[in-house]
């Protein structure tokens, strides 16, 4: 299995793989906000802006498995040093800081008719604000090193150390405040959460999220590895 | 490693500035609140609390990337890496030399800028336990982010925002250590977490940092 | 002592230095040649342990090396002494009653790291050398900034007091140190510009 994760296998089998995934994203992106805005019944007490759900959840869940995939990632890269699976995980970083913003603005569209305010210290949005700064910490590390192997190495620490502290700093932040939001929107066996009517073109958002996400990061990574072979080759080339 | 935590506390009673730097910018932060937040005395003493460990936070950030960048460029880093003496202790040995000339002032000077603040009284004793337990925890954590930034020409900048989000936990078990203590309420659990975030701290970051500082040493 | 076998070391993702093998017995010092840039310092990293080696291996006595570069690793607001007491205490050593002498630094004692000149610094770095008592050296172009008495200073304590006790030394120097050692000169290891090996090998 390791040896798609080489630069050359990663670029040969992504090439066909990647347009697929973009059009899967998009089918499942479209399908589940139609069905979603359009053809779902307003909810008896929030009115239409519960429809704001199709896409507060899923970019929420994604800010979140976009720096648990770069912790995977940094492991991998640590125990391993497979290059591709740590540019992979700096390909991840910007994806994931959109999604985190995403999780952020529709939280705060969907809160003011909510609970009458943009934004609160309420221990889920300040969790997201944090992850936030994390992202930034992370991305700024890789950006100010030049040799990218020493880069892979630090940042790889830098996320493993950093999502220690994001967990206690969750924990920390239910200590601090206890918080507007509904216990947990959804999980796979409670649905009993969210109706059937709701529920299923949820499903199909997050699917295109996900799928949207996969799509996004393998383009990166695609680039980063052909910034890394420019580089490799410009290093040849100067001692030649 | 007593020798290299006797080292750094001669280089930085002798660079000058080594203790009082520290100090004189968390006296100018505390100051700094009531310009900004008004006179209100009531006002004042409510985020006293608060006021003081950011502005301790902040005075411990000050001196972090000196940490390791003088060791770095006149090489004795690299010379330390290939002696005997164990990165990691070293490490330590770094974190706890920062905590005695930036934490430790700290935490003394706070109760006296507390009575500036009009801090409730039954919080004193809370203010100096947090600070106490606390700021240890601030010093390894900001010795791992001076590592991590070692190498670099600017690394001041980014050393705050890589360390910044790592002090959140402490902040809040710390702030709100102090703010139980104001309000009368029972602080122990608070303290308890934040000394369980010290001595996790302590017990694993040097190894972070040491893998770290090999990485910039390579 | 130093046995050196088949190896390749790499600076800034490519192989710089391939199959360089050499052997140092006891009491021998080894002096390293080659241009500018050909990978002195990088080799002396390697064998000292700052950098992994792609290929190859190094063996030498477990806690029995040390490592000199460019930079001194003098704190300048340390005497003289303290500097040295210092690197003594790190390495468990005491501090050799004569080493002051014998590098020329008694005058200069109490005299803080900062206020020396250049070549003072230097004999100071290289004093540190017989402070620790470390049997393997490895030297980075040791005598950098050192006029000709302290060049003869330093190359007598090496030959009468490190090689003499039976240590090691490899040393990248461009000058005549006046040693009866062996020369390695380093071009034809130099690595070709398509060799294997190196962290960007799999981008190319």
């Amino acid at each position: 299995m390791w040896e798609y994760a080489n630069p050359k296998r990663f670029m040969g089998w992504t090439r066909p793989v990647l347009p697929w995934t973009f059009g899967l994203a998009g089918l499942c992106l479209a399908v589940g906000l139609i069905w979603g805005f359009f053809f779902t019944p307003d909810d008896f007490r929030q009115g239409s802006t519960v429809k704001i759900i199709y896409l507060h959840v899923p970019a929420a869940l994604m800010a979140i498995n976009a720096w648990i995939m770069m912790l995977v990632a940094s492991l991998i890269w640590v125990v391993r040093r497979h290059h591709v699976t740590a540019l992979a995980a700096r390909a991840a970083a910007p994806v994931g800081v959109v999604f985190t913003l995403i999780a952020l603005f529709t939280g705060g569209i969907w809160g003011q008719p909510m609970w009458g305010t943009y934004w609160a210290w309420d221990p889920r949005l300040t969790s997201f604000l944090i992850l936030f700064l994390f992202y930034l910490g992370y991305i700024a590390l890789w950006e100010a090193i030049e040799d990218p192997d020493t880069a892979a190495d630090l940042t790889s620490v830098l996320c493993m150390v950093g999502s220690v502290f994001a967990i206690l700093s969750r924990y920390a932040v239910l200590f601090w405040n206890q918080g507007l939001h509904q216990g947990a929107s959804l999980s796979l066996d409670k649905e009993e959460n969210v109706a059937d009517v709701f529920w299923f073109p949820l499903l199909v958002c997050i699917v295109g999220f996900v799928l949207l996400f996969i799509a996004l990061v393998l383009m990166r990574t695609r680039t980063e590895i052909r910034a890394r072979r420019i580089r490799a080759l410009e290093a040849r080339a100067r001692r030649a | 490693m007593i020798a290299l935590l006797l080292r750094d506390l001669r280089l930085a009673v002798r660079a000058g500035g080594g203790f009082g730097l520290g100090l004189a910018f968390f006296l100018i932060v505390v100051v700094l609140v009531p310009f900004g937040v008004g006179p209100d005395t009531a006002v004042l003493s409510r985020i006293a609390p608060g006021n003081l460990w950011v502005a301790s936070l902040l005075a411990a950030l000050l001196s972090l990337d000196r940490i390791f960048a003088l060791d770095y460029e006149d090489g004795s880093l690299a010379l330390l890496a290939t002696s005997p003496l164990p990165l990691e202790g070293a490490a330590m040995m770094k974190a706890l030399a920062h905590w005695i000339t930036t934490g430790l002032p700290l935490t003394l000077a706070a109760p006296a800028l507390g009575f500036l603040l009009s801090l409730a009284p039954e919080a004193y004793a809370y203010l100096l336990l947090s600070l106490l337990i606390g700021t240890p925890a601030l010093s390894m954590i900001g010795t791992f982010g001076a590592a991590l930034t070692v190498g670099l020409r600017r690394g001041g900048l980014l050393l705050s925002l890589l360390v910044l989000p790592l002090y959140v936990p402490t902040l809040i078990f710390g702030a709100e250590a102090v703010r139980r203590g104001a309000d009368g309420l029972d602080p122990s659990g608070a303290l308890m977490l934040m000394g369980g975030i010290t001595a996790g701290c302590f017990a694993l970051l040097p190894f972070a940092t040491s893998a770290v500082l090999r990485v910039n040493l390579r | 002592m130093l046995t050196v076998t088949d190896l390749t070391c790499e600076r800034g993702g490519l192989p710089v230095l391939t199959g360089v093998s050499f052997d140092v017995a006891a009491g021998q010092a080894l002096i390293l040649r080659g241009p500018n840039g050909i990978g002195k310092t990088t080799l002396l990293r390697t064998l000292a342990g700052l950098q992994p080696a792609v290929a190859g291996h190094v063996t030498y006595p477990e806690d029995e090396s040390a490592y000199a570069s460019h930079a001194d690793g003098i704190k300048t607001a340390l005497s003289v002494t303290e500097n040295l007491r210092f690197w003594a205490d790190v390495y468990g050593a005491d501090l050799p009653r004569d080493i002051l002498e014998t590098f020329d630094l008694a005058d200069l004692a109490e005299r803080l790291g900062g206020t020396l000149s250049a070549g003072q610094k230097r004999r100071l770095g290289l004093a540190r050398l017989g402070v620790i008592g470390r049997k393997v050296l490895f030297l980075d172009e040791p005598t950098v900034s050192l006029d000709g008495f302290s060049v003869k200073l330093f190359a007598k304590w090496l030959q009468d007091t490190h090689l003499a006790r039976g240590g090691v030394a490899v040393i990248a120097t461009h000058i005549d140190l006046g040693l009866a050692a062996p020369e390695l000169d380093l071009t034809p290891f130099k690595s070709d510009v398509d060799a294997g090996g190196g962290t960007d090998e799999a981008f190319l």
